[in-house]
Parts: structure tokens; sequence; C-alpha cells
């Protein structure tokens, strides 16, 4: 089995509007691929319904070989929320080891994870004393610990300066070398070459589901940012 | 429910409430503080102090558990925390649980401290034991924990849930027996009285104030705060939701 993820034709509905409409694609095991779209065109909808946290109104997600949600993947799978859910409370230590005994991992593992989002200096400081940027690093410590087979993470280098930016993506392709399968969301193109995979979604449609190399041909242009603006108008054009 | 899953989660709420030290200099000297209070509004009727004393060893962990609990719950839903929870391997149970026995304990230490001043230092008289009237504390601070759990499934923001403690602890503490007695009370009153938890941990103090030994109607009353503990705990499961809109 070579995919990690498979959705066909999701349907969702959040308060009285439909913000995935018959959505399909799959995403490779493996692989780093970037969700990208403006803001509100669903994103964090189609994550949620990965993660099984979302009401669908239809279509089928298989994820791991289960249906999305199922038990069995809850300790397969790492969720990294939009706005950062650890516990203000709690030092950035004691939450990543409380996530680690959810998933039956120890408190050196969670260490690891600290060091790994470069928060090591601050590991025991209160969440509620961390600057914005270190918060969201915290709730993604606590959501790649363990190197778990899938991870969903969302818009995960929003706010955080360049250097990190740059050492998190380094990251990610090196849990996917280890056999990770990322899925990760941004707003900003200038995130998208740094995938393998590329879902450019705007108003709960995909206009695209190719390597960015594919992308930037099928647009005519080396800028991705300018390559989803042309697939766009392509798009509404044909529409 | 999983004994390592609860074992964290316990151990997770305790710290969280030790790194809030005023909110547990809070919850040890207010109790304190109002049985003082007590002692010296009553001052020279010693019955009286003792009734009254008696029935709040009871209702203040009912009281302060239930608004605690209401509040650290809508954290856990309005940060997000509940939504990541839920796509771990923790289950329901292991979160109600780990509740329930964390504030459980804060509540045995908080009981403890109240009894203590209550018996040496203002003189509480009461013919059963000491450790019963604790008990029987911890088992209210328990309900106010359940019942605080699921009351802030309908809470939307930290003004509406404190709203609830008028709503769901003061009818109960006027109607358990207190102010006016039970049997003494208009019919359709009584019956209210009757289906109210409160009204049956405060027999069960008042049985411990009366009586040297343990009585049937004691264990029956612990028996019903039990029970309405557990659906509590039901009503509250019910509210969790790992799919949410
Ligand atoms: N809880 C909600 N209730 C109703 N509508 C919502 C809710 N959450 C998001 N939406 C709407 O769904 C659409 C997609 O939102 P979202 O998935 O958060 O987008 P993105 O993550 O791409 O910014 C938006 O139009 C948003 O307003
Ligand atoms: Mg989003």
């Amino acid at each position: 089995m070579t995919s990690a993820i498979e959705v066909q034709d999701l349907v969702v509905e959040r308060g009285k509007r439909r913000v995935l409409h018959g959505l399909t694609c799959m995403i490779p095991r493996g692989s780093v691929t970037g969700l990208l779209g403006p803001s509100g065109s669903g994103k964090t909808t189609l994550m949620r319904a990965v993660v099984g946290v979302q009401v669908v109104r239809s279509g089928s997600i298989m994820v791991l070989g289960e249906p999305a949600g199922a038990a069995p993947l809850r300790r397969k799978v790492g969720y990294l929320t939009q706005a950062p859910s650890v516990y203000a409370d709690l030092t950035v230590r004691e939450n990543a080891r409380y996530f680690a005994a959810l998933s039956g991992y120890d408190a050196a593992t969670a260490e690891r994870a600290v060091a790994d989002v470069g928060l090591a200096d601050a590991a025991s400081q209160l969440v509620a004393t961390l600057s914005g940027g270190q918060r969201s690093r915290a709730s993604l410590a606590c959501a790649i610990l363990g190197e778990p087979e899938l991870l969903v993470l969302d818009e995960p280098t929003v706010g955080q300066d360049p250097v990190l930016r740059d050492e998190l993506w380094k990251q990610f392709h090196d849990l996917a070398g280890k056999g990770t399968t990322i899925l990760v969301s941004s707003h900003v193109m200038d995130e998208a070459g740094r995938c393998e995979r590329l879902l450019l979604i705007r108003e709960g449609a995909l206009i695209a589901d190719d390597t960015p190399a594919a992308v930037r041909e099928s647009a005519g242009t080396d800028d991705l940012d300018e390559a989803f603006l042309r697939l766009i108008r392509a798009q509404e054009v044909t529409a | 429910m999983s004994a390592r899953i609860l074992g964290a989660t316990i151990v997770r709420i305790l710290r969280q409430l030790l790194h809030d030290r005023r909110t547990v200099a809070m919850l040890i000297v207010v109790p304190a503080l109002l049985l003082a209070l007590l002692y010296f509004m009553y001052d020279d009727q010693p019955m009286v102090f003792d009734r009254i004393a008696l029935v709040m060893l009871g209702v203040f962990p009912f009281v302060i558990m239930f608004l605690v609990t209401s509040i650290a719950m809508l954290r856990e839903r309005t940060s997000g925390t509940l939504e990541r929870l839920l796509t771990t391997p923790l289950g329901k149970l292991d979160l109600l649980f780990g509740y329930g026995i964390a504030f459980g304990l804060a509540a045995a230490v908080q009981a403890s401290v109240a009894a203590a001043l209550a018996y040496w230092l203002f003189d509480l008289d009461t013919a059963g034991s000491t450790g019963l009237v604790i008990l029987i504390a911890v088992v209210n601070a328990v309900l106010g924990v359940a019942l605080g759990l699921f009351c802030s499934a309908f809470a939307r923001t930290e003004f509406q849930a404190v709203q609830f403690m008028p709503v769901v602890a003061v009818p109960q503490i006027l109607l358990c027996g207190l102010f006016v007695s039970r049997d003494q009370m208009a019919g359709w009153l009584e019956a209210i009285s009757d289906v109210l938890p409160l009204s049956y941990a405060v027999e069960a103090l008042q049985e411990v104030g009366a009586h040297a030994d343990p009585t049937a109607t004691l264990w029956r009353d612990l028996g019903i705060v039990g029970g309405c503990v557990v659906v509590a705990l039901v009503l509250a499961a019910a509210t969790l939701r790992r799919r949410t809109a």
C-alpha cells in the first residue's frame, strides 16, 4: 500500500455553509505534502477531517488503511492544531511529557521533541510566558514526539523567524526520510517549493494536486505564487 | 480506560493546580476564614455553630470544586486541548475520572484542613467521627466535579460558566435542610429537595453529627450521592464528542 491518505468525494458543511465540495485526493506514504491555499479555503477543515474530529456530510477518508478517526490511528497520527493547543499553566517540558505519556512514550522522548523544536532552553518555562512563535513550537513538540506514522500539521511555521522556519522544514524532511508521512498546510506560497507534493485548495475545491515542478510547468511559470494565480484564472475561465 | 493514561492525566491536572499558587492558597484558606466567621457569629450559641459548621464542611468542597472544574473543563474545550486530547489514545473516561480523582485529592486536603480547624480551634462537636465528615466532604467535592464537567458543556465563555453556580449550587444549598429542615418545607419544595443530591449529603453529615456510629441512613445517603456522581459523569461523557461540526 503506497497511499497514506485517500480522500474520496469529501463533502463537509460547517454552520450553514458547504466548506468542502466533493474533494478527492491521495497522499503518498513517506512524503511531505503541502496543503496550500488562502485563508478560509478549507485547509483546517480538511485536516480536521483527516484526523477524524470533523463531522463530515459525505464521502470517505482512509488513513493508513483505516477509516479516519478509527481508534488504532490515535497512536499513529500526530496532529498540530492551527491555534497552539498546549496547557498555558504548565511548562513546555510538562506539556511534552503529558502528551508523550498518553501515547506510551517516556520522558526522554518528550525531551528530544522539545529540543527538536528549538525549545531546550525554555523547557522549564511556563507556556503562558512564551512568545507566540515559541508557543506554537511547544505545541509542535507535542505533535511530533515519538515520530508518528502520519503527521498532520496545520500552519506549523506561521510566525517563526526565517532561520527556525528553515530548521523546521529540514526536520519535516528528516522525519519523512524515516518513513513519516507529513501533511502540512500553509497560506504562504513561498513554502510550497519545500514540499514534494502540493495540494492547492481554493474555496473548498482542489485546483492542483501535483509536484511543485509539475505545477510550475502546467502554469508556465517558475514563480509558485504566480502559478497559483494562473491556475485559478484558468479554472475560472473553464467554469 | 488505561491506568497509565489516567495516572498521567491526574498528575497533569494536579501540576496545573500547583503552578497556580494563589488558587491553592485560596482553596485552603477561604473555608477556614468562613468557618472562623461562623464561629464568631455564633459565639454564644455553640449548638447552632455545630449544626451549621458541620453542614458547611460538606458544602464548601461541593461549591468550590464545581466552580474550579467548570472553568478548567471550559478551558480544555476552548483552548483546543480537548480536541487534541481526543485525537490521542486518551479515552473519555480517562479524562473525566482524571478530573474527579485529581480534584477529589485536592478536596481531601482542603476538607482535612477545614475539619482540623473546626474541631480543634473552633470546638466543633459531633457524635460521630471526623474521618466520616471528611469522607462525606470528599464525596461532595467529587459530586461538584462531576456536575462541573457536565455543565461546562453548556457554557461558551467563562462568564457563562460561573453563572451555573447560582443555577446548580444555590438551589441545592437553600433546599438541603440547612435553612429550613426538610420535613417542615411545603410539600412541593420537599419534593424538589428529595431529588437534589446535596440534600442527601447534608443528611449524611447530620447523621454523623447525631450518632456515634455510622448509621444505615448515612450509608444509604452516601450511596445516593455516589450514584448521582456516576450519572453526572455519564452525562458529561455524552457531551464529549470526538467529532464536532
Ligand atoms: N466552526 C465553524 N463554523 C462555521 N463555519 C466555519 C467554522 N470553522 C470554519 N468555518 C468556515 O469554513 C471555511 C473554511 O475554514 P478553514 O477550514 O478554517 O479554512 P483555512 O484553514 O483554509 O483558513 C471558512 O469559510 C470558515 O469561515
Ligand atoms: Mg486554517
